[in-house]
């Protein structure tokens, strides 16, 4: 699907695309975590039917409802595209290190230069963890990072 | 120490300024103008002339324009505004030639000196990139197609600000070609110099500026502000642009937590710059001005729905869309005063005050209601005119 993403300076991003059905939908990110969902207008196509307001939150729980993991899949192959940057799954096992501390003592982007972009745990995604989040085994964690940066920080869960 | 006077007077003008507020607010319109009139009513000749709190409100004004320009700075990145003169190059030209125009030919017909009508094209030429985007928000248009070439029209017009600004400052200071010549020159070197630093290496500036507090962070990005405006001020390259490019090159972390600390901060010294622009303007030489005002705020709406309509046009967006871009760019607010405050303050030509009053208060209060109204109105064109030329199309029985 044609995802379009359009710079709002100032504000924050646009993203949107058309549906099989020919209704256009988007979604304006704010810098600020406030998420608009928007329904374009079949008539006039350069504006909005419905606006929809969320808050961090509610933007959460609706991706959530939408089907979360899928997202962050998408997040992957588009840092896939990117020259030079990669993202990675790693799965936290049982007797790993980490298994029950958090991402603040993992240190991993001084000590690696990659960044830990959200955590996996069953169906629920944490998008940009918090340094005081805490891991458990069976996590998944997704990597952004060169090679490099992204097996520096398997090894670094893996091993210490 | 305690100066009593001092403490009620002052007490008495910011609490006049939150009723005010609250009252815009109720009306629904930017609070500028109410306190613009707030000022002209402390000012000399006024209802409740200022005794003893003049020289803090000074003071008070300077720090406020400081602030202005600062958090606008913080609004957008080094990248941003690169990015989108790029993008937006010829609609920026436009958006220059159409709109300082109509200040330029008033200033030419009511006889001012070059300078002076150099101020007054800045007066008709700058949107208020605050009220805009808080309408834009408002009418829940951010989504729409046009949004982003007014945005990015918006960005323009700061980025034009940063070098407006110093050449104005220079020429304002009267001095002579010479030395004038020089002082634009280190200005505009100055500005470019601080934008290639922003892009090179604002990430590593905006990390040694962060810090955890909100404390420290609020009083190192102020105080870097004051102390770079400060040196700006001293090269007479203008105060408000040194403040203004130590905000584009905070970014990331650091420029959302000093946005969030700032803001609370230029709300006040804003409020009192206002204050401080109403008091310096006569109360007296406004009647005779305000019809000039209302002409040249009618001519600069068409001027204005003209640059958004070409752009948006640019842009592929269709016509009632256009005509909605055109809208929203038309509201004027803090730096059409700004400009005009640098203006009285040098003390050029005694009637800019009075006639850019007028005029952002015109604007003011009939841009956000034409940005709003402008939509079912365009619709409304269009539809009209589709059906005329259906029935032309129809052969008649």
């Amino acid at each position: 699907m044609d995802v379009e993403e359009i710079a709002l300076p100032g504000i924050g991003l646009r993203y949107d695309f058309a549906t099989r059905s020919g209704q256009r939908v988007g979604v304006v990110c704010h810098r600020t975590g406030r998420r608009d969902l928007v329904v374009y207008d079949r008539d006039d196509p350069d504006s909005s039917r419905e606006v929809l307001q969320l808050t961090d939150d509610e933007g959460d729980v609706l991706a959530e409802l939408l089907g979360a993991p899928r997202i962050v899949e998408r997040l992957a192959d588009l840092h896939r595209e990117v020259e030079g940057l990669l993202s990675e799954q790693i799965t936290i096992l049982a007797g790993s290190p980490y298994d029950g501390r958090t991402l603040g003592d993992t240190q991993a982007r001084t000590r690696t230069a990659a960044s830990i972009v959200a955590v996996v745990r069953g169906s629920q995604v944490h998008a940009s963890p918090r340094p005081d989040f805490g891991f458990l085994a069976g996590d998944v964690v997704v990597v952004v990072g060169t090679r490099e940066g992204a097996d520096a920080v398997a090894q670094l869960l893996a091993n210490g | 120490m305690t100066d009593a006077g001092l403490l009620i007077e002052l007490g008495g003008v910011i609490l006049a300024l939150g009723i005010l507020g609250r009252l815009a607010d109720r009306i629904g319109i930017s609070a500028i103008p109410l306190y613009l009139l707030a000022g002209l009513a402390f000012g000399k000749g006024g209802l409740l002339p200022l005794a003893t709190s003049e020289e803090f409100i000074n003071v008070g004004a300077e720090i406020g324009v400081i602030l202005l320009l600062l958090l606008l700075g913080l609004e957008y990145t080094a990248p941003e505004l690169v990015g989108n003169l790029k993008a937006q190059a010829r609609g920026g030209v436009v958006d220059i030639v159409l709109n300082s125009t109509p200040g330029a030919v008033a200033g030419v017909l009511l006889g001012w000196s070059p300078v002076a009508v150099l101020a007054m094209a800045g007066v008709t030429y700058a949107s208020s990139s605050g009220i805009v985007a808080k309408v834009l928000a408002d009418l829940g248009r951010l989504g729409n197609r046009e949004t982003p070439v007014v945005l990015s029209l918006l960005v323009l017009e700061d980025l034009v600000m940063a070098l407006y600004l110093p050449i104005l400052t220079a020429l304002l200071a009267g001095l002579g070609v010479v030395r004038g010549a020089i002082s634009v020159t280190v200005a505009l070197v100055t500005v470019a110099v601080v934008l290639f630093i922003a892009l090179r290496f604002g990430e590593r500036i905006s990390h040694i500026m962060f810090d955890e507090s909100d404390e420290v962070l609020l009083l190192r990005v102020l105080g870097l502000a004051l102390l770079v405006a400060g040196v700006a001020a001293e090269l007479q390259v203008s105060a408000a642009v040194g403040a203004f490019l130590v905000g584009i090159a905070l970014s990331g972390e650091v420029a959302e937590s000093a946005r969030a600390v700032l803001t609370p901060l230029r709300d006040l010294f804003a409020a009192v710059f206002f204050v401080f622009f109403g008091l310096h303007t006569d109360p007296s030489a406004i009647p005779p001005v305000a019809l000039i005002a209302v002409a040249l705020g009618l001519v600069s709406i068409a001027t204005k729905i003209g640059t958004g309509w070409w752009a948006a046009k640019q842009a592929g967006v269709q016509t009632v869309g256009r005509f909605r871009a055109g809208g929203a760019l038309v509201p004027r607010g803090e730096f059409n005063i700004v400009i005009a405050g640098l203006a009285v303050t040098a003390g050029v030509e005694p009637d800019i005050g009075p006639l850019a009053a007028a005029y952002v208060t015109f604007l003011v209060i009939t841009g956000p209601v034409l940005a709003r109204y402008i939509d079912p109105a365009a619709r409304r064109y269009v539809r009209r005119r589709r059906e005329r030329a259906e029935a032309a199309e129809t052969p008649k029985p």
